[in-house]
Parts: C-alpha cells; structure tokens; sequence
C-alpha cells in the first residue's frame, strides 16, 4: 500500500442502538447503568443513556482495521474520551462517523493515522491516533 | 480529598490468570460489529499466520479494565467508582491476543493528580502470559469528579 502524509481512509459511519450498547455490555464486561438505564444515566447529570466510550473507541478500530486489511497491523491506538455518544431510546440510535488520514510516516513501514470521530455533529474523540504497520 | 502524588509508580500484585477463549473473541467481535474471519475462524487465521483466532485490538480492555478499576479499592487512592468516567485509553500491542492466551496482568499507577478538584489516576496494566511473554499494553486515565 503507497501511503504519503493527508492519505485519507474510507469514511465509515456506524449506527449504535440502545440493543448495541447491551450486547456490549455483555461481552466486555462493562455494566455501568448509565450505558442502559435512562434513570441512572440522568440522574447523574447525562442528557440520556450514553454509549461506553470504549465501544465507540472499538467501532472507530474498525475503520483503521478495515483500511489495513489486517488487525494484527495495529501496534498502537489511544483515545480521549471527550463528549458521550448520546443514545437516544428509538430503532434509528445515534451515528457514529470516523474519518482518518495520515498524519505521519515513521520507520520500518508503519503509520501514524489520525482520527476524527464525530456524533450528532459534535467530535466525541480526542487525539485519537493508531499507528500501524503497513504490508 | 486530593490524589495522593506519592502514589505514582505504586505496583499491585499480578492478577490471576486470564484465560482467552474463541467464544469470547467471536462474541466481542459480534458486539462491535466486526466481520473479520480473522475473529472467528481458527483456519483462516492460522492461513494469515497466527497460531489461533485473534482479537480485536480493543479487547484487551476485557483483561485491563477490571486490573485498572481495582486501584480505586486501594485505601489509599480511595476514589468513589460511582464519580469515575474514563478519560484516556491507550494500547500498545506486542503482539494480537489470540484465543488460547493465559494472560497476567500487572498493574502500575503511571500518574496522580487532582485538577480543579478532579482526580485523574493513570494506570499502566501489562499483559503478559503466563510465562512471562509481553502481549499488550493498556494504560487508562480514569477521572473522578469533583463533588460540586
């Protein structure tokens, strides 16, 4: 893959449902109320029940993993969390849009992508970067 | 009560070992919504060199978070879990977990503060099998709000 400094990968956009954050739940182990419990996720000051951000950190690996072709390929990924994916309690969910570009070439055939996750408009990850070692 | 600086390179004993199993790789990888064979299916990962079905970069954070969260118990950091959200993640991957991982993790406190009456703990949490091989990792800065 030829790859220089502003190539952009495929924009992806993720739909997330109130049913998505339970499967999520379940299968990481995270069961913070305020990921499914309106009451909870309101009482403590959020406008509704909120996506884990580390579910949303997964869906925006995705689109570096989708771009690499190999998930192997991704040595390091960090995130900050900074505004919550709002999930409202409907079939239609929140959206989630990852867009990415590359931000550096390093050494040894890897790559510094750089990622802008936004939802409802709003960025809801910061310095969001993976670098990953290109075939 | 402000974060303790003194706290900062404190390391807790190694936990017990963690299992990975192909069920639960397959079933995260369902929950994030990720067809990758490589996730799944035992041959079509050995074809692309693993020994097993891999994970998916983020599901380190099934082993991590629990090692991460359990500082907060530690009397002397003393942070309500119900204050906590998390702040930062950040994975450095020696290697793909795979399904057949015996996993250890040991956890360090990287940093302590308390900003603006917030307490922000960064915890450093190394993944290694059970013989010692490093496999990830995973460091997360929680924040606790400060009661206002």
């Amino acid at each position: 893959m030829s790859v220089e400094v502003g190539t952009e990968l495929p924009e992806q956009t993720y739909r997330v449902t109130r049913a998505d954050l339970v499967r999520y739940a379940g299968a990481s182990g995270d069961f913070n109320p305020i990921h499914w419990n309106e009451r909870v996720a309101t009482s403590v000051g959020l406008p509704d029940v909120i996506a884990h951000g580390m579910f949303t950190m997964a869906l925006a690996g995705r689109a570096v993993t989708a771009w690499t072709g190999d998930p192997a390929a991704l040595a390091e990924y960090q995130v900050r969390f900074g505004r919550p994916v709002v999930v409202p309690d409907d079939d239609a969910g929140a959206e989630v849009t990852v867009r990415g570009k590359v931000g550096a070439v390093l050494e040894d055939g890897r790559v510094r992508v750089d990622l802008t996750v936004t939802s409802a408009g709003e960025k809801v990850l910061s310095l969001a970067r993976a670098v990953v070692t290109l075939p | 009560m402000a974060l303790d600086p003194g706290l900062v390179g404190r390391s807790y004993p190694p936990s017990a070992v963690y299992e990975v199993g192909r069920a639960k790789i397959a079933e995260f990888a369902t929950a994030i919504g990720d067809p990758d064979p490589l996730y799944r299916d035992a041959e079509a990962a050995r074809a692309a060199g693993h020994p097993d079905v891999i994970a998916p970069p983020t599901f380190a954070i099934v082993v991590s978070l629990e090692a991460a969260t359990g500082v907060l118990d530690d009397p002397e950091v003393g942070i309500d879990y119900s204050r906590v959200v998390h702040g930062e993640q950040r994975f450095t991957h020696h290697r793909p977990i795979r399904a057949g991982d015996r996993l250890v993790a040991t956890t360090t406190i990287e940093n302590a503060r308390t900003v603006a009456g917030n307490d922000m703990l960064t915890t450093r949490v190394d993944l290694a099998t059970e013989d010692g091989e490093p496999v990830c990792t995973a460091t997360s800065m929680l924040v606790a709000r400060g009661e206002s």
